[in-house]
């Protein structure tokens, strides 16, 4: 790889892009208030299309690794993501996977319970706010009388940015912190990075950070956040609230306990940890409060009516399945049989 | 793979204690049963963690066992208890992601049970046959389908630069 180019200022360069995700991501990185001033100090900053105009064939024209650092926000769900985490990748010294979206598929990824066309169906069809008539779906080709005109292929499965591209670091959360993305930051601009392929971040669990007070836990019923008051001082997971604390990373300041919120786990596993909502359930699991097989799947049932979403809310894309399951998998083939045929056979 | 010639994958966590040695008991005693389970032993129950069933199913197995010492009985106290409620959690999270429940099962086996548990294998054997191949990774895995598409993106991007000024 050839050196970069030195700018004329002599600064490094810095792109920012959003793929599918909601710009929160966008929003925090102001949130580091005046020093974003610092950050334009030392990198000239060549792309941010939420900010400023700029245009893919600017980058395209960046000899490779001639970015210093690329943060990247947002999942990848169509053709046209995939082209810019490719570029991006090709042309950036630094990849870094910026916010829950990137590092883990976040909000966007729980539609891997769907399929492609679960979704168009929803979102062209179904929503009560949608007219349209003439059932029109976005096709990757159309041809008008000028030619064929091209949408990106939206696709099936959303993907996280490291099950697309090679990623060097990931900054995780829903958004980032702006300390968090500031140290982040300071660590780049130093040179004093962890090994390629870290979280940037803290390696314990909101747990840490949290003030209650923690006792023995033992649960013969979980809550929903709309049922009880939680009590301010003790554990909420105690009281019966599902609270990710216990598997997510530290790094937020347990800004949802602080306001008796339980935490839902925006910034991930801790270090070390695979699968973030095979701890959840190892652990939310091990604190019911029963040894009755009945008993006990009464609780899960009637206290975890959406366990995917309570569990995997930010990280399904990134889990081991990665998705629910598609009609016609195992390559159709073989039906699937419904349990109940099982059941009698 | 036709319907005929499908093998189901089981993977099996095996606790130390019990549900091991009534895997061994049931060799020594030469009783017959399917040999579709890949065993792995693990001190207990409590030490299967959901991960490894959730890894062994997205890396191909059909269908997953877990088994140990009955409930009382086990070696370190309660920890069966513990395998007890994850398995009922994992069911419920695996139901919501479409995967047959009878693709998991717990089962209880002492160390003299060795005729039990090979029958609990045979059996399993043949509930995950009838519900054939899960193949996980095809639910997620396009391959190379999208490939066209990508590449064309840059095509049409020279393309757009090629309109006369």
């Amino acid at each position: 790889m050839s050196e970069r180019e030195a700018s004329p200022s002599g600064k490094g360069k810095l792109a920012l892009y959003w793929a599918a995700s909601c710009g929160g991501c966008e929003i925090a990185v102001l949130g580091i208030d005046d020093k974003i001033l610092q950050v334009a100090e030392a990198f000239d900053i060549i792309f941010w299309p939420c900010v400023m105009d700029g245009k893919v064939r600017d980058v395209e024209k960046v000899p490779d690794k001639g970015i210093d650092l690329c943060l990247f926000n947002g999942g990848i769900r169509t053709s046209e993501q995939e082209y810019m985490a490719r570029l991006l990748r090709r042309k950036s010294k630094v990849l870094v996977a910026f916010g829950s979206c990137a590092h883990e598929g976040c909000i966007p990824g729980l539609a891997n319970l769907s399929s492609k066309e679960e979704i168009f169906q929803t979102a062209y069809h179904d929503t009560p706010s949608t007219d349209n008539p003439q059932g029109v779906e976005p096709q990757p080709e159309t041809k008008v009388p000028e030619g064929t005109l091209h949408l990106p292929v939206f696709y099936d499965t959303l993907k996280t940015l490291d099950q697309t591209v090679p990623v060097d670091y990931y900054l995780p959360g829903c958004p980032p912190e702006p300390e968090r993305i500031w140290d982040a930051l300071t660590a780049i601009l130093q040179g004093e990075l962890p090994p390629p392929g870290s979280v940037i971040g803290a390696t314990t669990t909101v747990c840490e950070e949290c003030q209650r007070t923690r006792h023995e836990k033992k649960i013969k019923e979980f809550k929903r956040t709309w049922q009880i008051i939680p009590d301010p001082d003790t554990c909420l997971l105690e009281q019966g609230l599902i609270c990710a604390g216990i598997a997510t990373r530290a790094g937020c300041g347990a800004l949802c306990p602080q306001v008796n919120s339980p935490c839902i786990g925006c910034y991930g596993p801790n270090e070390g940890v695979q699968d973030f909502g095979a701890c959840m359930m190892s652990a939310i699991a091990s604190v019911i409060d029963s040894d009755d097989p009945e008993e006990i799947e009464r609780i899960i049932e009637q206290g975890i009516p959406d366990p995917v979403g309570t569990f995997y809310r930010f990280s399904l894309a990134h889990s081991l399945l990665r998705r629910g399951r598609l009609k016609g998998s195992g390559n159709g083939r073989v039906p699937v049989v419904a349990d109940a045929a099982v059941e009698e056979g | 793979m036709s319907d005929e010639t499908f093998e189901p994958r089981i993977v099996g966590f095996l606790c130390n204690w019990c549900s091991y040695r009534a895997a061994d008991l049931a060799g020594t005693a030469r009783i017959h049963y399917a040999p579709n389970v890949r065993i792995i032993r693990t001190m207990c129950t409590g030490r299967v963690d959901p991960t490894f069933v959730l890894k062994a199913l997205a890396l191909g197995a059909d269908g997953v066992m877990i088994a140990g010492c009955h409930p009382g009985e086990c070696h370190y106290l309660e920890q069966n208890f513990k395998a007890l409620r994850r398995y009922q959690m994992l069911k419920h999270t695996l139901r919501a992601l479409g995967i047959e429940e009878k693709r998991l099962r717990l089962q209880w086996a002492s160390a003299a049970e060795g005729a039990q548990l090979a029958a609990a294998i045979s059996e399993m054997t043949e509930t995950v046959r009838r519900l054939g191949p899960l193949n996980w990774r095809d639910n997620w895995d396009e391959g190379d389908r999208y490939e066209q598409a990508i590449e064309s993106l840059a095509r049409e991007h020279a393309e757009a630069l090629e309109v006369p000024a």
